[in-house]
């Protein structure tokens, strides 16, 4: 295998495993998000044993941070080595004639993810980590009672918050929607199965981050 | 038809360049796009001025060589052809084109619209052939049995006459449907699966050495292609690299 993640192909392989964990961990993060829709007991309940449970703490949470790194790092390192396999550009070309908006701009689609995470983590996972590990109350409690629902509630009472999320997810969704065939076709899955996978993809890359909007606008609207 | 031409002028490898314009009259919309580029030339020859380097050689979309990027796409606006079989047809009256060479930091411009393509030979060299030994005692090919479904899809990925539109218009200029079609084509017959893992792995790592840019599956190259060679040679080439890297 040596060499292997030297080799264009290597970091296209690289790429897309990444890109497949986030996918995956992604269908996690909506479920139970979503349970926050139905119950507030059940929405503690989970909230509360995926934020002690150590194995989600020590293991899983640092493999998805270095995951997310790694694949956004990965993403800018190969948008700088393509851009400079082109050192004159062409004055003029027509992209749209022969591929989607959507995977012609990668890196700004993601781009934007990346400053929606950021917020996501200065709203969320830091006064989590403070609370839990700073703090040191392992409890979940606030006044007697679990704190996420609560915390949920209260974040999505700014307009701006809620706007600002939902932009996030439609770059997510533009992503995805080239993300998603791509990854299969990186690991080099290309068969009878592929355009009906397609089909799956679109839904994926629209459902998913349209979960995470109505979810948002929800609490927005029911607090 | 009369058209306006913005065509990028470059004395040689070593000189800058740049866009000029040139005006063309009763063109016929009968006439292949390099017959356009010949009555060009003709009136530059005439009128004293050096003419627009082009290259071509078959002019029936054989051979490959008719590099151009025309108004923003490799060959021009039709599907499935090369520059020799764009009609001027596809064009209207009045209207202004724009060409310019195919550009790739591995397709150095030589002149004018031409550029050097031994990337493309290197990458070839590197593996793009069976070591068989041809001295008149060679295995009749019908001894083999391939299946109808392998022998189609490696004719169809031989199809590809390494013209190197796909470099052209990816964005990244990624060599990949190229390299693909080279590794798809043996890898699906006997005779080249012997030798295939070196073969993948030699042409994967002199494609990089050349500075081709790495495929983000944008998918415009298939679109562009005059030999409708698809995005599953790609795939292939990516299972094969990984089945020869795994194997050492
Ligand atoms: C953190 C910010 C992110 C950045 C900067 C980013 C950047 C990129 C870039 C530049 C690519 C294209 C690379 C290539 O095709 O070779 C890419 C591909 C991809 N990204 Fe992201 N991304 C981010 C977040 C995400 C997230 C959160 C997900 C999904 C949950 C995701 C899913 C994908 C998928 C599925 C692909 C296609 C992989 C492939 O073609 O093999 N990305 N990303
Ligand atoms: S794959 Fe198509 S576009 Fe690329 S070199 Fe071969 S024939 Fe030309
Ligand atoms: S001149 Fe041979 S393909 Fe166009």
């Amino acid at each position: 295998m040596s060499g292997f993640f030297t080799s264009s192909i290597g970091r296209k392989y690289a790429m897309a495993l990444s890109a497949f964990f986030l996918m995956f961990f992604l269908i996690m993060h909506v479920a139970l998000n979503a349970v926050s829709l139905f119950s507030e007991d059940a929405f503690n309940q989970a909230s509360h044993f995926m934020g002690t449970n150590p194995l989600i703490q020590f293991l899983m949470q640092p493999v998805l941070m270095l995951g997310v790194v790694f694949h956004f790092v990965m993403g800018f390192i190969l948008e700088i080595k393509n851009r400079s396999a082109r050192v004159v550009k062409y004055a003029k070309n027509n992209g749209a004639a022969n591929s989607t908006w959507m995977s012609r701009n990668m890196i700004y689609s993601g781009l934007f993810i990346l400053i929606f995470l950021v917020i996501h983590f200065l709203d969320f996972w830091i006064p989590e980590i403070n609370t839990k590990y700073i703090v040191g109350d392992m409890s979940g409690l606030h006044d007697g009672s679990f704190r996420y629902f609560h915390e949920l509630q209260h974040k999505f009472i700014p307009i701006w918050r809620v706007a600002l999320y939902c932009i996030g997810f439609i770059f997510l969704a533009l992503h995805l929607l080239h993300g998603f065939d791509s990854a299969f076709q990186s690991l080099g899955a290309n068969n009878k199965y592929t355009k009906g996978l397609k089909g799956f993809g679109k839904a994926y890359a629209i459902l998913i981050p349209l979960m995470f909007i109505i979810i948002a606008l929800f609490h927005h609207f029911n607090h | 038809m009369n058209l306006t031409l913005k065509i990028w002028r470059q004395k040689d490898s070593k000189t800058k360049g740049q866009m000029v314009d040139y005006k063309v009259t009763d063109i016929s919309e009968h006439m292949s796009f390099l017959e356009m580029m010949d009555v060009l030339n003709e009136q530059l020859v005439n009128s004293g001025d050096e003419p627009v380097a082009f290259d071509h050689d078959c002019r029936e979309g054989i051979c490959g060589m008719c590099s151009m990027y025309i108004n923003g796409e490799a060959h021009g606006p039709d599907r499935g052809i090369t520059t020799c079989q764009l009609h001027m047809r596809m064009f209207n009256d009045g209207d202004t084109i724009t060409i310019e060479p195919f550009r790739a930091k591995a397709f150095p411009v030589i002149k004018d619209l031409v550029v050097d393509r031994m990337s493309f030979e290197r990458i070839q060299q590197a593996g793009g052939y069976i070591s068989v030994n041809t001295s008149g005692n060679t295995q009749d090919a019908n001894a083999l049995p391939i299946s109808k479904h392998a022998a189609d899809e490696a004719m169809d990925a031989a199809a590809c006459i390494g013209c190197g539109a796909c470099v052209a218009t990816c964005k990244n200029s990624s060599a990949m449907l190229f390299v693909g079609a080279k590794v798809a084509q043996y890898a699906l017959l006997p005779q080249g699966q012997v030798e295939a893992a070196d073969r993948v792995k030699n042409m994967v790592a002199q494609m990089d050495l050349e500075g081709f840019g790495n495929c983000t599956n944008t998918g415009a190259c298939e679109v562009e292609c005059p030999k409708g060679i698809s995005l599953e040679n790609i795939a292939r080439m990516n299972r094969e690299f990984l089945k020869a890297s795994i194997k050492g």
